[in-house]
């Protein structure tokens, strides 16, 4: 599979995780497997554990360009390579233009045509693969596994100079097929513990004060374990109201008064993203209130 | 090198591939990990395991494989299952049966706990370990008045008062391939195209059409793809009674799931009551409320009950009725709610339709959907959709 007569990725090149990201063991050696036998690598998790994130910093530790590949359901995989643009060039026959005879102007290079065509080892990201349809990631089996395609427009294949690093996110909104897995290393970002939760909060807040980390971390943990929400806050929405307890200056002891009368945490709109639970939410609040 | 290992994880159906045994060991050749274990677990795991839902099974299976080489750190102190592995079966006398001390609930519990933590090997027979075919009140496969029943099937006293696994209703695993092709032609009746979405194909009729009429100057005529989009609301019996039809409905539910863009589904035990669930691991926890449901979706979805309604009548008809909680209001009530909100309602039964006249719940049922109760066979399906697209 691996084609060795094209340019390696320098193998001492390793990640390890950046300063502005927490990289568990497993997630570096994950990472540094598919640098080094050269094979996409698929992402699972949670929404909100960083999943899209870790290209760009995997790109950014390892000084290479990042190519972002953002899969909606209408995305077909030829829009990855390339696409003919036909509209242009036959409007531009009726109004006359010189460059109509050559039809390369109206190729449009896809992502990986990019990465393809570029200088140095690149890492290119397609995020959220489950999006697009079922076949999507069939018709993408040879393009990863040769690192090259052809173009039948311009009668010519284009191969990769440097195979680039292929970083693939996916929610699980749809099953992926087998061959396609087969091609991948495969890892799933499981929700970081409370420890690992705590480094990552202290790489974004290195200042936070102790007190408050610590009702904010209890608060969200127990949030989580509310049965029934559609959406569990994760680890950037955490971020994020962290965020605006910082700038609403929110003291530490407004949190703690959860067990009181004011069940609902401050600012909680940064945390349930849903109608509902916040609902669900305000109705266990009042039953637990009602207790003695 | 590693084969025995790799047939290991194939004999515990794992689903791996050669191309996936070589990438692992050219990783090991190109010095990925160091000697370490734990390195090695997690490196294999990420080239041999591409679902997170079998992540559990590899830890197993690697733990079988290099048990007594390093105990791995993360297994959680649960009972093993090779101490409950059904040796022998001791039958005992109705005297001895009398003989048995009957402890109090809390005190079984209490015992429990600290025989967990005292015991460490497997135990068949006796009567005080946790194991199999014992008089112990723990385990399975003995005989015990007030037995915990830790897993396996409890083997016909039925005396056991709390089930130690919680009754581990095995979520629908819908990668089961056997007849799932038949199921899904058969589903396919329910196909009901539409236009949907964005325009992003070009109508090539419309296109001539417009052009011509425009003297020749080009006007692009585009549509949205076609779609199936038919939405399905699954509601599936689980547990219970439903265990022997545990194939059968991992078939339709791995069809139905491929089948259609816009389904979802549920879970509920013997009849639907308040509470429904979407996790079966977690259905303890994670109730949804019957209302919520019955306030989302929309009355195009169509309504699919799988379930063998064999219950107690009073599960049907009477408040209280259920076998799990109390509920306020009768089952009945309920499945006409839930008709009401989506008429377009069929209710598939794996037993066999010759059965049904013998068992008052499922005539109680078959009444409640009008007649509309079909066999879970793929003719029986085909008239179910049929049914349904009316």
């Amino acid at each position: 599979m691996s084609n060795s007569t094209l340019a390696h990725i320098p193998n001492d090149m390793k990640f390890e995780g950046t300063e502005t990201y927490v990289a568990t063991r497993d997630l570096t050696l994950a990472v540094n497997a598919a640098i080094a036998l050269q094979r996409p690598l698929l992402i699972k998790g949670e929404p909100g554990t960083g999943k899209t994130l870790l290209a760009e910093e995997v790109a950014s530790a390892l000084g290479m360009p990042l190519f972002q590949w953002h899969i909606k359901s209408t995305t077909k995989a030829q829009q990855g390579l390339y696409e003919y643009d036909a509209v242009s060039r036959l409007r531009d026959s009726q109004l006359g233009d010189p460059r109509v005879e050559d039809i390369s102007h109206y190729i449009v290079h896809g992502v990986l045509w990019q990465a393809f065509e570029c200088d140095q080892p690149s890492v290119v990201l397609i995020d959220e693969i489950d999006k697009a349809d079922i076949e999507f990631p069939n018709d993408l089996l040879r393009e990863l596994d040769r690192m090259e395609f052809h173009c039948y427009e311009l009668h010519r294949t284009i191969k990769a100079k440097h195979r680039p690093l292929i970083i693939i996110t996916s929610n699980n909104e749809k099953e992926l097929p087998d061959a396609f897995l087969r091609r991948c290393f495969f890892h799933y970002i499981k929700f970081p513990d409370k420890e690992t939760m705590q480094r990552i909060v202290g790489v974004h807040f290195p200042v936070l004060k102790h007190e408050l980390l610590k009702e904010a971390l209890e608060v969200f943990f127990d949030l989580r374990d509310v049965p029934g929400l559609k959406k569990k806050p994760s680890t950037s929405e955490l971020i994020d109201w962290l965020k605006l307890l910082l700038a609403e200056d929110i003291p530490p002891e407004a949190l703690r008064a959860k067990e009181a009368k004011d069940a609902i945490p401050p600012l909680h709109g940064a945390l349930l993203k849903n109608e509902q639970d916040v609902h669900l939410f305000e109705r266990l609040a009042f039953m637990s209130r009602r207790k003695p | 090198m590693l084969v025995d290992f790799f047939l290991h994880l194939k004999a515990r159906q794992l689903p791996v591939s050669t191309n996936e045994l070589l990438a692992l060991l050219e990783a090991l050749e190109a010095r990925l990990v160091s000697g370490s274990l734990d390195d090695f677990y997690l490196l294999s795991r990420a080239l041999l395991v591409k679902d997170e839902s079998l992540y559990d099974r590899f830890d197993r299976a690697f733990g079988e494989y290099f048990r007594g080489i390093e105990a791995l750190p993360g297994f959680a102190p649960e009972v093993p299952e090779e101490w409950l592995e059904l040796a022998a079966r001791k039958h005992l006398s109705e005297a001895d049966r009398l003989k048995l001390q009957k402890l109090s609930y809390e005190k079984i519990f209490e015992q429990l706990k600290e025989r967990l933590a005292e015991q460490k090997e497997r135990h068949s027979g006796g009567s005080k370990w946790i194991g199999t075919a014992g008089t112990s009140p723990y385990g399975h496969g003995g005989y015990n008045p007030e037995g915990v029943r830790i897993g396996g099937e409890s083997v016909g006293n039925r005396t056991a008062i709390k089930v130690w696994d919680q009754r581990e209703f095995r979520n629908l695993d819908d990668t089961v391939d056997l007849g799932v092709r038949n199921i899904k032609v058969a589903l396919r009746r329910l196909r009901r195209f539409a236009r949907k979405g964005a325009a992003t194909e070009l109508d090539l009729d419309g296109t001539i059409a417009g052009t011509a009429r425009n003297g020749g100057w080009l006007d692009l005529h585009l549509r949205p793809e076609r779609h199936n989009a038919v939405k399905v609301l699954l509601f599936l019996d689980i547990g219970g009674s439903m265990d022997d039809h545990i194939q059968a409905c991992e078939e339709l539910f791995s069809a139905a799931r491929a089948e259609f863009k816009h389904l979802e589904h549920f879970y509920f035990h013997n009849c639907v009551y308040e509470g429904v669930w979407k996790d079966n691991r977690r259905r303890h926890g994670e109730n949804l409320s019957t209302w919520d449901v019955i306030h989302t979706y929309g009355p195009d979805y169509k309504l699919v009950f799988v379930g063998d309604a064999s219950m107690s009548p009073y599960e049907i008809a009477r408040p209280g009725g259920s076998v799990e909680h109390w509920n306020e209001e009768a089952g009945a009530v309920w499945l006409e709610r839930l008709l009401a909100t989506w008429p377009h309602a069929a209710w598939l039964n794996p037993l066999p339709e010759a059965h049904w006249g013998y068992t008052s719940s499922i005539q109680m049922i078959e009444q409640l959907l009008g007649k509309r109760m079909f066999p879970l066979t793929i003719d029986g399906l085909e008239r179910a959709m049929r049914s349904l697209s009316k």
